[in-house]
């Protein structure tokens, strides 16, 4: 237990399988990073109110093959009334789905793409993911074991959302799962894309997750990340984009579960009129830690983004969030918004929060806003006012405060699901619920 | 946008106004620093044994500190070996009993800054404790301040004449150990200003210093120390403009201010020290720790500051909120032009119950300058009901500047309402359209925008401080708009 992290993933990487030659030679890079490295510390910037010691204590274990999935609950990452196509893995690893096909399409496991010899793969793989920039990105690369490899053509439209579902939870050990996925979306390529995380309540267990995408020219993408790990999960997920001209992301990533949940987005505008839009919510009770931090890269003319991220924090719960936006020498007629408001509901929450601004080139417009507050009194007044007890009036004003983001979300599945959850973690739910209908 | 690149280059390019140097004789000490510069020091200003021990300490922990490199400027390295940590004008030895008395040289050169100090008496009302490099020489108004029980002098003339005050209020709001500059700061300060305002007692006249820097390699540590006893008011004015010349400069100061019960301090700052040249050579580094603790109930700290001078300005005037009902402003205008560099902002850490603090910053950038803002906005358990409002406007001038906030909110208290907005953009070409169209020649126009936009600041500025203000920032950005 005392072992140096470090030393632990570097002796589990020892008793590791060798992957495709390529691979290897790239994982060997990834782990020689993290030996030199190390992991991060609150010294450091980007961690500076992440404390990530309570993870590596922990010793770990990546499992050498597929477990029966009998320690967790299957039907947890369900989203009901989703017409969808699904690929469900567990604890890291590829179990059962229904994956589309057709021409253009092609939507494999990470290891079937693998041992397919997927010419794509050598020269995406990795290539989103700057190698010695996140030790914990570099421990993906490092451990990747599956995931989810789309690749659509030109003008091809997924025809239903794909829904990928992350299950993770061991009985006899902590268990480490490090998912990685690359989605790459051809010119006019359109895809919804659906990435599910949770786990047994009851069980020790750390997600580490990567996920890269490139769009190409008027590609567009809508991704949604749901977390709802387990109660004492450590999820740590880094999501990367590239976008090339006229495309398009909507992202939408909720963070609801977890012990220690720690989210970077970052995306990189490099061809004009690319536009990018980052949702976010967390809410955060107990003694949950949610960290989330993006960075939108404007690299060239006429890219535009937009961020709205809400937090709700109770109980001893601490919440952060950093987004950066860097506007580059000559990305001029660039335009970026960000907003980041927060809801601290008790005395022992804590919220940290930094938006960033770095602008090389004048001709822009930029903003941001970061707001901490309650639950207005007017409000809470006139909904006394009408009769409603005040434990109820805070719930539907909390409720309402998480809809900005929640009313944000196009699919409707998935928007009732998150409503549902969110309710679920108030007070007077069922109330609510016949106010709302 | 720009049709007459030559002319806006000529006007870009315009050479710091007030650059000469006045050749006095300086007692200096040799470049270098270690323990025996510092006894050199104390024992030159006939110091206290507290005092040399205090300082020493600091040098020591200096020592063990590392330079920050956080702060989003890039400077080649300081060699602090080779700058020099005394200088005191000559005439300082004679001690001169009045005005007649100064040197007539140095005399000369605040007229050529346009502070003739004779006239200032009669006009402004305002007691000038004039710091030349780093001896206070002449202090006026003295005596109506002595009627009033206010104590305003040279720092080395507290230590002298108020020892109890300062042994009990140096370092109390930044220790020596606070950071890296203040270390230094606390070894090897030569003097600055002191003030002390009795209980229920408000200043008679506005105070104000006008920093200098002259002697060449020398670097400044001033030292302020300003107390305002309970039911007190102060305001404190602070202006600088320094000659020209190629060596980088160093520049550390400290600022502490002390709010007892009911008191208000007001600190007005307008700092125009040498820029460096078009190229970005010279100039002066200013590395400025200054602090306000509003240490009593209903007490209310305001730092006010128009930065448009120095090569690099790396300063964030700060409040500690720990009297409940205290109240701390910030209100901030920062120019950086040719590779100028700034990185500027404030902390306003709340500790006491209904607390409130503003924060008003507007940063211009133009040429290849870097204007950062950085602040931090902490609300403690303990601050039920604290209050913060922040917004940092940048405008961009040019297409090789930058403009950057670096905003940080850390809210522990579940009363806590935290505000922060920022916005960056340039000059709106609608706004210079309409004054265009109305026969507003494009100079003019931009002045007019750019004045619009730093109103909120300059508003809160003493009457004579927003005129100079003003001119400067005209100055400045003559023509960096085309």
């Amino acid at each position: 237990m005392s072992l140096d992290p470090v030393q632990h993933y570097l002796s589990e990487y020892a008793g590791k399988a060798n992957a495709a030659n390529w691979l290897a030679q790239q994982q060997e890079q990834a782990i020689g990073l993290l030996r030199s490295k190390g992991f991060p510390t609150r010294r450091m910037e980007d961690w500076k109110y992440t404390d990530v010691q309570p993870l590596l204590k922990q010793s770990f274990r990546f499992l050498g093959k597929p477990t029966a999935s009998a320690d967790v609950d299957k039907t947890l990452g369900q989203i009901q009334d989703l017409d969808c196509y699904r690929l469900i893995f567990v604890n890291g690893r590829f179990v059962s789905g229904n994956l589309p096909a057709g021409t253009g399409v092609s939507v494999h496991s990470l290891q079937q793409a693998l041992s397919a010899n997927n010419p794509l793969l050598p020269s995406h793989l990795n290539r989103y993911t700057a190698p010695g920039k996140n030790p914990f990105s570099d421990l993906n690369t490092a451990f990747m074991q599956d995931g989810c490899v789309m690749i659509l053509a030109d003008k091809v439209i997924l025809d239903k959302p794909l829904n990928l579902v992350y299950l993770s939870g061991h009985q006899d050990a902590p268990v480490a799962s490090c998912p990685r996925n690359l989605l790459l979306l051809g010119k006019q390529a359109q895809a919804i894309v659906i990435e599910t995380y949770a786990g047994a309540d009851q069980l020790d267990y750390f997600t580490n997750s990567v996920t890269e995408i490139c769009l190409e020219q008027g590609a567009s993408l809508e991704h949604y990340k749901l977390q709802q790990e387990g109660s004492l999960a450590c999820h740590i997920g880094n999501l990367q984009v590239e976008q090339k001209r006229d495309s398009r992301l909507v992202s939408h990533s909720i963070s609801l579960g977890g012990k220690l949940v720690r989210n970077d987005i970052e995306v990189r505008l490099t061809e004009p009129g690319a536009h990018t839009v980052l949702n976010g919510l967390y809410m955060a009770a107990n003694s949950q830690h949610v960290d989330n931090h993006t960075r939108i890269d404007h690299l060239c003319p006429h890219t535009s983004s937009n961020q709205t991220y809400r937090g709700v924090l109770s109980g001893r719960a601490r919440g952060v969030f950093n987004g950066k936006v860097i506007v580059h020498k000559d990305a001029q007629k660039t335009s970026a918004h960000q907003s980041n408001a927060n809801l601290l509901l008790s005395n022992d929450a804590e919220i940290d929060t930094k938006p960033e601004l770095q602008i090389f080139a004048d001709d822009v417009k930029c903003s941001h806003g970061a707001t901490v507050g309650q639950l207005d009194e007017n409000m809470l007044y006139y909904l006394r006012t009408r009769a409603i007890p005040e434990d109820l009036a805070r719930s539907l004003l909390t409720f309402a405060f998480a809809g900005d983001v929640i009313s944000r979300i196009a699919l409707e599945p998935v928007r009732r699901l998150l409503q549902q959850r969110v309710l679920g973690q108030l007070p007077d739910a069922d109330t609510i619920r016949e106010f709302i209908g | 946008m720009s049709e007459q690149p030559n002319e806006l280059e000529q006007l870009v390019g315009k050479e710091y106004q007030h650059g000469f140097v006045t050749d006095i004789d300086s007692d200096t000490l040799p470049p270098g620093l270690s323990e025996d510069v510092i006894r050199q020091i104390s024992a030159r200003k006939q110091e206290p044994e507290w005092l040399l021990q205090w300082r020493l300490k600091a040098y020591r922990h200096w020592l063990t500190l590392r330079e920050p490199e956080w702060a989003f400027v890039n400077h080649p390295p300081i060699d602090y070996q080779a700058v020099s940590y005394y200088s005191a004008p000559r005439s300082k030895k004679d001690g001169p009993k009045s005005l007649d008395e100064v040197d007539p040289k140095l005399l000369e050169t605040y007229k050529k800054l346009g502070i003739p100090l004779h006239e200032q008496k009669m006009l402004a009302g305002v007691a000038v404790d004039a710091v030349f490099d780093s001896v206070s020489v002449a202090t006026t108004f003295k005596k109506k301040l002595y009627e009033a029980g206010v104590i305003f002098c040279s720092f080395s003339e507290a230590v002298r004449d108020h020892e109890e005050l300062v042994k009990q209020y140096l370092g109390s709001v930044v220790p020596a150990a606070d950071n890296y500059f203040s270390a230094l700061n606390s070894a090897v300060f030569t003097d600055g200003s002191f003030v002390y305002i009795p209980k229920g007692t408000r200043c008679p006249m506005e105070l104000s210093t006008y920093f200098r820097i002259n002697a060449k390699n020398t670097g400044q540590f001033e030292r302020t120390l300003i107390i305002a006893d309970a039911g007190s008011h102060v305001s404190y004015l602070e202006g600088c403009t320094a000659p020209m010349r190629d060596e980088n400069q160093l520049h550390a100061a400290v600022v502490e201010l002390v709010a007892l019960d009911n008191a208000t301090i007001k600190y007005s700052t307008v700092q125009n020290w040498y820029p460096g040249d078009a190229n970005g050579v010279g100039g002066i580094y200013n590395f400025v720790t200054k602090r306000g603790d509003c240490r009593g109930v209903n007490s209310r700290i305001s730092w006010t500051q128009v930065e448009t001078g120095s090569a690099i300005t790396w300063k964030y005037p700060s409040c500690l909120l720990r009297g409940d009902n205290s109240v701390g402003e910030f209100y901030s205008v920062a120019v950086t032009g040719n590779y100028q560099q700034a990185d500027t902002g404030t902390k306003m850490i709340h500790i006491g119950k209904n607390t409130r603090s503003t924060i008003i910053s507007k940063g211009i950038s133009a040429g290849h300058g870097q204007n950062a803002y950085r602040g931090l906005v902490k609300i403690g358990k303990t601050a039920d009901n604290a209050r913060n409002y922040t917004q940092c406007d940048s405008l961009l001038m040019g297409d090789q500047c930058g403009a950057h906030t670096f905003p940080y909110v850390e809210a522990r208290n579940a009363s806590a309402k935290v505000e922060h907005e920022a916005t960056t953009s340039k000059i709106g070409e609608d706004q210079l359209f309409y004054c265009r169209q109305r026969g507003i020649s494009k100079e003019d126009a931009v002045n007019m925008i750019v004045n619009g936009f730093c109103k909120q600041v300059f508003k809160e500025l003493p009457m004579e401080f927003a005129v100079e203000a003003q001119k400067l920032m005209n100055i400045t950005l003559e023509g960096t708009v085309g």
